[in-house]
């Protein structure tokens, strides 16, 4: 079965290399900076010992006053996983796009664009996939009504 | 010295011998005139080889008979259509065991399932491919209405917004039996068609 990493003991990895990165560390996840998220999962790819090479999940939460959007890490060769969050805010809902680390995130950064409305910088076809693009709002978004 | 077989017998050997003598015999005796070939038909009046009937009954019965449904199933009470398809409820029995995957092969839709706008486009294509004459059976609280997803931003409440429906099966999904008793439905209403009468209508 696969196997979670120690939350705090990723975190400080990911503090020698990257300061100021992580800003909050819990035993089910770790919280990361929005802006220097991309530099972590580069970092959570490419690190021997970690070598996450498959991200199965992202989703997101709306939270009223901010976003949060979950993604979940794992690596095949080690049979290990990590649960890593990201907030942006309600009146700038943009997060770097994973598009260019992991392909799996391209449908599910659409996703959540389409029905969150989170925008996710960088992506290579940033557009709706559930709804047809005349449609107005995000329908997962606690004040769609 | 005598061998005993163990048993008591009915009949000797030589008695079992001559009653299945006597059996051939008999059949042999019965047997001397050849049967008549069964073609003594063909030779009779022509009054009793003509079915008079009405056009209009002959059209809807062949109709009715050989509906074959197309192949459009949008969600989950597709599943229970395929048990009807199955050996246990076998739809053959109705003359439709032929799924249709070209609409244009088609006579019926059958609605299986919750519509999304997304998805109603590409299911009023397939309704406008079949050719005529066709029918819709709405399958499903969420074929009649939208059901549960009624209220949802992305749902079709109802078949009935983009193709006109024949016959309503309600359910969540419905009995297999009750898909069978609205197909029946459906037959007896073709039955009631007029084809050349009232400008085709019933």
């Amino acid at each position: 079965m696969t196997t979670s990493l120690l939350t705090t003991e990723v975190a400080k990895q990911i503090n020698e290399h990257l300061p100021g990165a992580v800003v909050e560390t819990t035993d089910a996840a770790i919280l990361v900076n929005g802006n220097s998220l991309l530099d972590v999962a580069d970092f959570f790819k490419n690190t021997a010992g970690l070598d996450f090479d498959y991200l199965t999940t992202i989703t997101a939460v709306d939270y009223y006053q901010y976003f949060e959007v979950i993604y979940l890490f794992v690596s095949m060769e080690h049979n290990h996983s990590l649960v890593v969050k990201a907030r942006c805010s309600r009146e700038n809902p943009s997060l770097p796009s994973l598009v260019s680390l992991w392909r799996s995130a391209d449908h599910q950064e659409r996703e959540i664009y389409d029905l969150m409305g989170i925008t996710f910088e960088g992506h290579p076809n940033m557009k709706r996939i559930v709804l047809w693009p005349e449609f107005q709002g995000h329908p997962l978004r606690k004040d769609y009504l | 010295m005598e061998v005993s077989s163990g048993r008591e017998h009915l009949y000797s050997d030589t008695e079992l011998d001559l009653l299945e003598g006597q059996v051939i015999e008999d059949l042999k005796a019965a047997s001397q005139e050849p049967i008549s070939d069964p073609d003594s038909w063909l030779d009779e009046e022509l009054s009793q080889n003509v079915l008079l009937t009405r056009l209009d009954w002959i059209i809807n019965w062949g109709r009715r008979s050989s509906m074959w449904p197309v192949i459009c199933f949008p969600a989950c009470c597709a599943f229970e259509f395929i048990s009807v398809m199955g050996p246990r409820f076998d739809m053959g029995r109705f003359g439709m065991e032929v799924l249709r995957a070209s609409p244009r092969q088609a006579d019926l839709l059958i609605t299986a399932g919750t519509l999304t706008w997304k998805m109603a486009p590409n299911v009023r294509r397939i309704y406008n491919q079949m050719a005529e004459p066709k029918w819709v059976i709405a399958m499903g609280a969420c074929g009649i209405s939208g059901g549960i997803f009624r209220s949802s931003y992305n749902v079709v409440p109802g078949y009935n917004r983009i193709v006109p429906v024949d016959v309503y099966v309600p359910g969540c999904p419905p009995r297999p039996e009750a898909l069978l008793y609205g197909i029946q439905m459906l037959q007896k209403k073709i039955a009631r068609r007029g084809n050349f009468a009232n400008g085709g209508q019933p």
